[in-house]
């Protein structure tokens, strides 16, 4: 422990505490703009580059200025934080910050919702000291999922953080120097040309415009208003939990009904949940996983719902390819069965039929356009958008979702069991696996459904579930990062697990780069985890193998899990791509 | 008259920089020997903390206390390695040593691995200066051959190696931190201190970065002692200092002065006093980061603490001298522009700050600033100044502060009356025609780039302001002195 003075109260905290974790223990303010903890994956960005938390330090009778977010404390340190020079000191900072960024606030996707823009608001900046030459870059809008315009890029460095530290990518690095030091790709390659696999954790943790997705509102509402098409839309599990944030709702429960209600006023012809082919992943999940286990090969099994991950595999682990699940991610099967079973039963061709899928992600724009998911020209699923342009459309079309009554999915595909909606959070795909793979092993009835030992924001968590007998050994793991160790286990021969469950994502989809902006506050996402577990409870059904419509869905078409037909519409494979 | 004392270029042109043997005949090797054999680690620490020596890269830190820092951390592995990324313009310090006596730096990163408790040596140089890399490399060989390097040493079970890393030539790779980050294969950025390289540098483990001329020092403190070594140069400072002389002097080049020299004395015993007689105006040292010293300061004893106290640095040694001819805003301007392109681009007060200082200082120059300006560029330099990351951004508008310091007169004539004293910023600059000079030769006219000058042969010509670029061709062709430059 160590005692320091801020602002003349004296304080004592730990010894590798930063001047910033020791004012923020006395209720002592300081802004902070490129700093960020992300404090449930014990993850700190702290390159102490944008100066915005400078501080007065006194020690030993000297005094210097310091950066609050990256200075360790030492005993007997007196700081001061508002002082009239210090104020501006980081007024002047900002101001440059605010020189060299472009002034289209009033059109930018991020308005409102820019770090940068508020701490000018806290600061009062009314007007601009400082002009003179910008840092331009062309935008590149090379890629299905991320927009990067650069000119908005602050130097914060969080996005390289989240790319190279947490997940492991490394696709982005600071490039050019001084003045026109932006981050990109290296010799500032187009995203869509690295081995980028477009989890969008940069997206989430951009302080400014400078990363965001690419919009696709304009071609849905297009859709919508075109009288030839039937336009039905997939809600993904994290969606309902993220939604009621960017609606200022504060009960703790998921906003499921008022979504459902909301996209009907939007215009959809049918509203459907991708949980209802979680379900459906999970019968042909469990089935693979049965066969494999007998057969004692191809194991570990990997689930292969994330896209993000997916990605990952087929850039950094080439030679595995062969072991994850070749079931579809929910999101395909949901276009897959959309096209042609739902297509044929309301007797519509597939290319009136339009499929949307609202997704917490921005890798499911890139899967949903991956060439293997398109079949004569007409793609299984037509457009992607993310929560956070769920909200927009919401919010265009004057609808507060937070006030309308709650609504139930159509059917034939919209029902879902318990087991579907832990999909969108990590460890969730496995327990839901492990409900339905236990009494398929076993057929005895499983009383406890929940196997609360995967659930958690850890990144990496194991166990080893009894199957009456059989033992299975299992892992979890959330963050492309922890999925490398664990891949890296598996190259080597270390690894012994029958199942693993992997997510880009550090927690899940509940974090998607596709999911309203945290800025930093993980408690939002312990939350999202809650409501996502609650949901779970209130479901009667909670065995993916025991939804009704799911069952009449192979006696009326797929025949079995498994089978020739469930093959050819559920299954798919991967492909080595050779590092670019 | 002032005479140069040589310590660190004791050798260079006076032995074969290719021959280990003439090394060892100069006392090479002897303080290494000296060191393994009859002293401990601490001991010859002590000796070089007792000696007073402080870093000759440019910050002062004593050499001995860095010394003592990392050899105090436990590790597996530590490392020293030698900074040879010369980088300040007109700077050749280290060059002239490295090429000039190789064996002297190889000799004392040895020493200094023994001392911390490091068997590894990296000298991180630039790649522009590939002969003090060839004689690096034969040096490095020779000595391995003779046992001065490598396993057991002499059979003293100490080990050290040394590799060279090449530099890509970026200025902020000088500054400790990011020269680490650049030998780890990464972006040249320097990161946030504490903690110190002493304690956690290259790849994690204890360092020590020292630069070549620090390392040029060690030996002859070791042999002749503490004492020896305190006897020159000053109290605070002890010891030389290698400049590079350049600018408007008579003779450039090398020196190696005891500290305490005065800048007189400097220019006018050894630089052989200022070109063509001009008068002599000011003085840079520390690099572009450094900042001006004046006729007011010119008997001021050259050591750390002096410079700073007047406002610029030690620095590495540049030391550029200036006379009536040179325009001090210009010249600030020039320096900043250095800074921009040497920016690493992390932090903003450096990114974008000396950006726009030197925007600011370009309206000066081109007559387009407003009366106000002078306390906003003084605010901002505050800001560059205690808001930077590293000391490349801390010391970067030190040429601006310094010069608004001596110079605030020509600051306040370019802004309000749109002049240069020294003719330097061509956009104030107006060229007339005397009419009572002028007999319509028609020269001017048709040489003129932009044909702004328009009269009628054999009578007055008059120069169009509004087009007039200011070139200066009319005036060179002009035969009866007939245009004025005001």
């Amino acid at each position: 422990m160590a005692r320091v003075t801020i602002n003349d109260i004296s304080v004592e905290v730990f010894k590798d505490s930063t001047i910033l974790d020791a004012a923020r223990e006395v209720d002592v303010y300081i802004p902070t703009l490129c700093h960020l903890d992300l404090e449930s994956f014990n993850i700190e960005h702290r390159t102490g580059s944008c100066r915005v938390c400078m501080v007065e330090v006194e020690q030993n009778g000297k005094s210097r200025m310091m950066p609050a977010c990256c200075t360790p404390i030492q005993e007997g340190m007196i700081i001061r934080t508002n002082t009239p020079e210090i104020i501006q000191i980081r007024r002047i900072v900002l101001e440059l910050l605010l020189s060299d960024h472009p002034f289209d606030c009033l059109v930018c996707s991020k308005s409102l919702d820019c770090e940068l823009q508020a701490l000018a608001k806290q600061f009062g900046i009314e007007h601009l000291t400082y002009k003179g030459e910008m840092s331009l870059y062309p935008p590149d809008l090379s890629s299905r999922a991320i927009n990067r315009n650069l000119d908005k890029c602050i130097m914060c460095r969080r996005c390289e953080t989240a790319c190279n530290d947490i997940q492991t990518v490394k696709v982005l690095t600071g490039y050019k120097r001084g003045f026109m030091s932006v981050v990109a790709p290296a010799e500032m390659k187009p995203l869509n040309d690295t081995n980028c696999v477009f989890c969008g954790q940069c997206v989430n943790v951009c302080p400014t415009g400078a990363l965001t997705e690419i919009n696709y509102i304009k071609k849905v509402w297009q859709a919508i208003n075109d009288p030839t098409k039937k336009v039905i839309v997939q809600t993904a599990p994290a969606v309902r939990v993220g939604i009621g944030e960017e609606f200022n709702l504060t009960e703790e429960e998921a906003a499921t009904g008022k979504l459902v209600a909301g996209l009907r006023r939007l215009g959809f012809d049918a509203v459907f949940d991708t949980n209802f082919t979680a379900d459906l992943t999970i019968l042909e999940e469990a089935h693979e996983l049965v066969e494999r286990l007998k057969k004692k090969e191809n194991l570990p099994l990997l689930t292969s719902c994330c896209p993000g991950w997916v990605n990952f595999l087929e850039y950094q682990f080439p030679d595995l390819i062969h072991i994850p699940s070749t079931c579809k991610s929910p999101q395909q099967m949901f276009g897959a069965v959309a096209k042609t079973y739902y297509a044929e039963k309301i007797g519509i061709k597939p290319e009136n039929l339009i499929v949307v899928s609202i997704m917490p992600c921005l890798a499911k724009k890139y899967e949903a356009a991956r060439p293997e998911f398109i079949k004569n020209g007409i793609p299984d699923v037509d457009y992607v958008l993310t929560t956070r342009e769920l909200a927009k459309m919401f919010k265009e079309a004057g609808i507060n979702i937070g006030k309308l009554k709650d609504e139930d999915y159509d059917n034939p595909l919209g029902e879902s069991t318990g087991a579907g909606v832990i999909f969108g959070v990590s460890g969730g795909v496995l327990e839901a696996a492990l409900r339905t793979a236990y009494e398929v092993v076993t057929k005895k009835e499983l009383k406890n459904v929940n196997f609360t030992e995967v659930r958690g924001l850890e990144g990496i968590k194991e166990a080893t579930i009894d199957l009456d007998g059989t033992e299975l050994r299992v892992a979890v793991t959330s963050g492309l990062g922890n999925a490398r160790k664990i891949l890296e286990k598996i190259r080597k021969g270390e690894a012994n697990y029958h199942a693993i469950e992997i997510m880009a994502c550090p927690g899940g989809c509940i974090n998607g780069g596709g999911q309203p902006y945290i800025h930093g506050d993980t408690s939002l996402l312990e939350k999202r985890l809650k409501m996502i577990y609650t949901e779970d409870e209130k479901k009667k059904i909670r065995k993916s193998h025991e939804n009704p419509y799911i069952q009449k869905l192979y006696k009326e078409f797929l025949g079995e899990p498994g089978s020739h037909k469930a093959h050819e519409i559920l299954h798919t494979h991967y492909y080595k791509k050779c590092e670019k | 008259m002032i005479k140069q004392v040589r310590i660190a270029l004791r050798n260079c042109g006076r032995i074969n920089p290719e021959s280990i043997e003439e090394y060892i005949n100069a006392r090479g090797y002897e303080a290494l020997i000296l060191s393994l054999f009859e002293k401990k680690p601490e001991d010859v620490i002590k000796i070089i903390t007792d000696s007073g020596l402080r870093g000759r890269g440019g910050g002062g830190f004593p050499t001995g206390l860095k010394w003592a820092a990392a050899a105090k951390e436990k590790s597996d592995e530590k490392f020293v390695i030698c900074n040879a990324d010369e980088g300040d313009p007109g700077a050749f310090m280290d060059r002239a040593v490295l090429e000039g006596d190789p064996f002297s730096v190889l000799e004392a990163m040895t020493i200094a691995g023994y001392c911390i408790g490091a068997n590894k040596g990296i000298i991180y140089i630039r790649a522009e200066y590939p002969l003090a890399i060839e004689r690096l490399k034969f040096a490095i060989e020779k000595a391995e051959e003779y046992g001065f390097l490598g396993k057991n040493i002499l059979g003293s079970n100490f080990s050290f190696d040394i590799e060279l890393k090449y530099g890509a030539g970026a200025f902020v790779c000088g500054e400790e931190t990011a020269l680490i980050k650049s030998i780890e294969g990464k972006r040249g950025e320097p990161v946030v201190k504490p903690p110190y390289p002493a304690q956690k540098g290259l790849w994690g483990k204890p360092t020590i970065v020292n630069n070549v001329e620090t390392f040029a020092n060690i030996c002859p403190i070791i042999i002749n002692g503490p004492e020896w070594f305190r006897k020159i140069g000053t109290q605070k400072s002890p010891g030389t200092k290698v400049f590079a002389l350049a600018g408007k002097i008579n003779k450039v080049g090398l020196i190696e002065i005891p500290m305490g020299t005065t800048l007189r004395e400097v220019i006018y015993e050894i630089g052989g006093g200022i070109k063509n007689n001009k008068e002599f105006k000011a003085v840079q040292t520390g690099g572009p980061s450094g900042g001006c010293i004046t006729k007011e300061n010119i008997d001021t004893p050259i050591d750390y603490d002096n410079l700073l106290a007047i406002g610029s640095m030690m620095g590495s040694g540049g030391m550029i001298v200036m006379d009536e001819d040179d325009c001090m805003v210009n010249f600030a301007k020039f320096f900043l522009e250095f800074i921009i392109d040497e920016s690493c681009g992390k932090c903003t007060p450096c990114r974008v700050g000396n950006k726009r200082l030197h925007e600011l200082l370009e309206q000066i120059t081109t007559g387009k600033a407003e009366d106000n300006i002078i306390p906003r560029i003084e605010m901002l330099c505050n800001t560059i100044k205690k808001a930077s990351l590293c000391g490349l951004g801390q010391t970067s508008p030190n040429p601006v502060l310094s010069t608004l310091r001596y110079f605030r007169d020509e600051y306040e004539e370019h802004i309000k009356d749109k002049k240069c004293r020294s003719r330097v910023c061509k956009s104030l600059l107006r060229y007339q025609i005397v009419p009572e000079k002028c007999n319509g030769c028609t020269r001017c006219a048709r040489n003129c780039p932009v044909q702004c000058i328009s009269g009628k042969p054999k009578e007055p010509h008059v120069i169009n302001q509004d087009e007039c670029i200011k070139c200066g061709v009319c005036y060179t062709h002009c035969k009866f002195d007939a245009i004025i430059v005001s």
